[in-house]
């Protein structure tokens, strides 16, 4: 007797457990062996860049809150960088220092709860990494929710500044945050790195090569993880990045365990970050005088930021009226996802899993 | 000890019936309860306390809620097939306690004279409830979760049989109630590797913990209960627990000592013994669950294969070797297994790597 198999078609997807939000993957299988992988996506379109077109440029600030939801300051600045960039509006040092201080503590979050989720989908199946990440996101998240009263959709930065100063309070929460996370990191460093599961399961699977990076045009910790030195905090130096030390991890193989420690890295070196910053930060204003309603000059700009996803930018057509002609986003995960087929095909379904849970997806983000 | 005890062996089979199934159906959801409560010190939070002191009513909480259900049976399903399966898969969880010695000459069938090649027998089968259930659910997540079922079964069942082998070996007997008879010293001490080696594929056999892969919720949703809502799925939830604890009082009795301990002259204290023990192997369990991720399909394979097949002939034939040369239980038995042990672990860890790499594909 012959037996004969065949190759099955499962959609992963629109609504599964470990799609991080909705996403579905068209996975061929033969049997537990991913053989081919079509992502599939814009369930969650929402038309964002369509929007912005008939709203003013302050008004475009919320929108951005609803793109990376996990890194929504990020996203603010990303664009709040773009506009100053295109009306040539100057900002106040201790604005920018601001905007700095609120980055690294969103980088330090969303990378929490990147590497919770990546746990999580490697079949922690009761979320306890998630839930220890999920105890420092809470201190970030009260810290936010002191300088803007948000703990998601924060709206905080505006054009030509952020929307208020910082309380006084908030400081002095933020040093003893600082202070505490290093041995926090340690402690979850201990907690995984030393698990051979975690090891096996992510050391050696799902290898991005570094020419295949590149040429896919990945960025973020996707890209450091496959060894290229690429950030843009110190490629194009943007805010005032220019004033701090801090190294830019990278990793070796580009294989989910790299692009797991990559992030560990750069939450040590957030932490590095802010403690420069606090020290740094100037007195005086914190945001500029720029009225509600302005005319940038006819012309085009695109700003780009690095957020904990890789590089958001938005690129931005003025013809002198008071909304965008046109505003288009570069969506960091989108673009890391493109590399998706080339990093699964040959592994198990659920090394799919895992290695679309380390490329740190945000499916609001990729639809827009 | 008669296998009848009572005499009048209906009155005894209504009797000790009704109280296995109470037992079972009790312990099912202190089980769950405990398993909620464990899990909120491990993930930094409270765990159920809403429902009763402590949370003690949850349980039955969750089952009025599950009752009250809407049952939904996919159309394209194997109706009868959907029907049997949470059937079939929680059968064994009760059959296995007919033979389990709570104390000393109690139970349904307290002395049967095969008893641990009954319960080998008995556990097995549900695990073709199991491989019905993602059958008949015509779902391809449930299809993916039966074939992940029958391989890790196949793989796991083995190691178990064999390390249940080195302990009638050492009792000389297939009784439950001779070889908790025979453990004037615990099993587990005798031999170390052989009770590590039950409780790893216990684990397996049992689906919990790093070796849940036809439930895996990361990858195939719910595996062979997806498509099961209502009493359906409350019957496997049930089924899973009342494995769990099945297993919890096979190691309890094989490796434990069962209900023997300070004090066991008194029935009471004999069945506290018990069931102390059982929440222990229990607690063992959830500690795993909760700290580990799940290995991948081959990773399983080949942790079943190139780990606990050997090493469990090898503790099989070093048991077989001291059991010839010493011919009774001794304390040097102890201190050399748990040598062989400790050396086999480490060589094992050193000399094989779990699993496979990439599959070329060809395009």
């Amino acid at each position: 007797m012959k037996t004969i198999t065949e190759p099955i078609v499962v959609n992963i997807g629109p609504q599964h457990p470990s799609t991080h939000g909705i996403f579905r993957m068209r996975v061929v299988l033969d049997g537990e062996v991913v053989v081919d992988l079509e992502p599939i996506f814009g369930y969650l379109h929402r038309g964002i860049e369509k929007l912005a077109e008939t709203r003013t440029y302050t008004q475009v600030i919320p929108l951005t809150d609803r793109l990376l939801y996990l890194s929504s300051m990020a996203c603010n600045h990303a664009y709040v960088l773009s506009v100053e960039k295109l009306a040539g509006i100057r900002v106040p040092e201790r604005a920018e220092y601001i905007r700095v201080i609120m980055d690294e503590l969103m980088r330090i979050s969303s990378h929490l709860m990147a590497v919770g989720f990546f746990l999580n989908d490697m079949g922690c199946s009761v979320y306890t990494p998630l839930l220890y990440m999920y105890q420092e996101r809470e201190k970030i998240l009260d810290l936010f929710e002191m300088v803007c009263g948000q703990r998601l959709t924060y709206n905080y930065m505006r054009i030509g500044g952020v929307s208020q100063d910082l309380p006084e309070e908030f400081i002095p929460a933020l040093k003893k945050f600082v202070a505490e996370m290093p041995g926090f990191i340690d402690e979850y460093e201990q907690l995984l790195a030393g698990n051979e599961i975690v090891l096996f399961r992510s050391k050696g699977v799902g290898i991005l090569p570094k020419d295949l990076a590149v040429n896919s045009s990945a960025s973020g910790p996707i890209l450091r993880a496959s060894g290229v030195k690429w950030d843009i905090r110190r490629a194009d130096p943007y805010s005032v990045y220019d004033h701090f030390e801090f190294e830019i991890p990278t990793g070796e193989a580009g294989d989910n365990y790299d692009r797991y420690r990559v992030r560990i890295l750069e939450m040590r070196q957030s932490v590095r970050i802010l403690e420069q910053a606090i020290k740094q930060l100037p007195a005086g204003e914190v945001c500029s005088k720029v009225p509600h309603l302005f005319h940038p000059p006819v012309g085009e700009t695109y700003g780009h930021i690095e957020t904990p996803q890789g590089e958001m930018g938005f690129y931005i057509v003025s013809d002198n009226s008071i909304a965008p002609y046109r505003l288009h986003i570069r969506p960091a995960t989108l673009i890391n996802l493109t590399a998706l087929k080339d990093m699964v095909v040959g592994w198990k379904l659920a090394d799919a899993i895992i290695t679309f849970g380390s490329i740190d997806v945000c499916m609001a983000e990729v639809d827009r | 000890m008669t296998l009848w005890p009572a005499g009048n062996y209906w009155a005894h089979f209504g009797v000790f019936a009704a109280i296995i199934i109470a037992f079972v159906l009790l312990m099912v959801m202190a089980f769950i309860w405990f398993e909620r409560r464990a899990f909120g010190p491990f993930q930094l939070r409270w765990g159920p306390n809403r429902a009763g002191p402590f949370g003690f009513f949850q349980p039955i909480a969750d089952a009025i809620k599950v009752l009250l259900k809407e049952d939904i049976v996919p159309a394209a399903a194997d109706k009868l097939v959907h029907w049997l399966a949470p059937v079939v898969v929680f059968l064994p969880a009760l059959l296995i306690f007919a033979v389990i010695p709570f104390y000393k000459g109690h139970g349904l069938v307290p002395d049967l004279n095969i008893g641990i090649l009954y319960v080998v027998a008995i556990s097995t089968m549900s695990m073709v409830g199991v491989f019905m259930a993602g059958w008949a659910s015509n779902n391809k997540y449930s299809l993916l979760g039966g074939m992940r079922a029958i391989a890790q079964m196949v793989s796991y069942e083995i190691p178990l049989v064999i390390s249940i082998i080195g302990v009638v070996l050492l009792s000389g007997s297939l009784s439950m109630y001779a070889i908790v008879g025979s453990q004037d010293i615990p099993f587990f001490l005798v031999t170390p590797l052989g009770f590590l080696i039950f409780l790893l594929s216990a684990m397996a056999e049992i689906n919990r913990g790093p070796f849940d892969l036809l439930e895996a919720d990361s990858e195939i949703v719910a595996g062979f209960h997806t498509e099961y809502s209502g009493m359906k799925f409350a019957m496997f939830y049930l089924a899973e627990y009342g494995h769990a604890l099945a297993m919890s009082a096979i190691a309890a009795t094989l490796f434990l000592g069962g209900w023997r301990g300070p004090g066991d002259a008194y029935a009471a204290i004999g069945v506290m013994w018990f069931l102390v023990k059982v929440f222990f192997i229990f607690f063992l369990l959830i500690w795993m669950r909760v700290t580990f991720p799940r290995l991948r399909v081959d990773q399983l394979m080949g942790f079943g294969w190139k780990f606990l097949f050997p090493l469990a002939l090898i503790n099989l034939f070093i048991v077989a070797a001291e059991v010839v040369y010493w011919g009774d239980i001794t304390w040097w038995m102890v201190l050399v297994n748990f040598g062989a042990a400790g050396v086999l672990i480490l060589v094992w860890s050193r000399l094989f790597k779990l699993g496979g790499g990439r599959v070329e594909i060809e395009a």
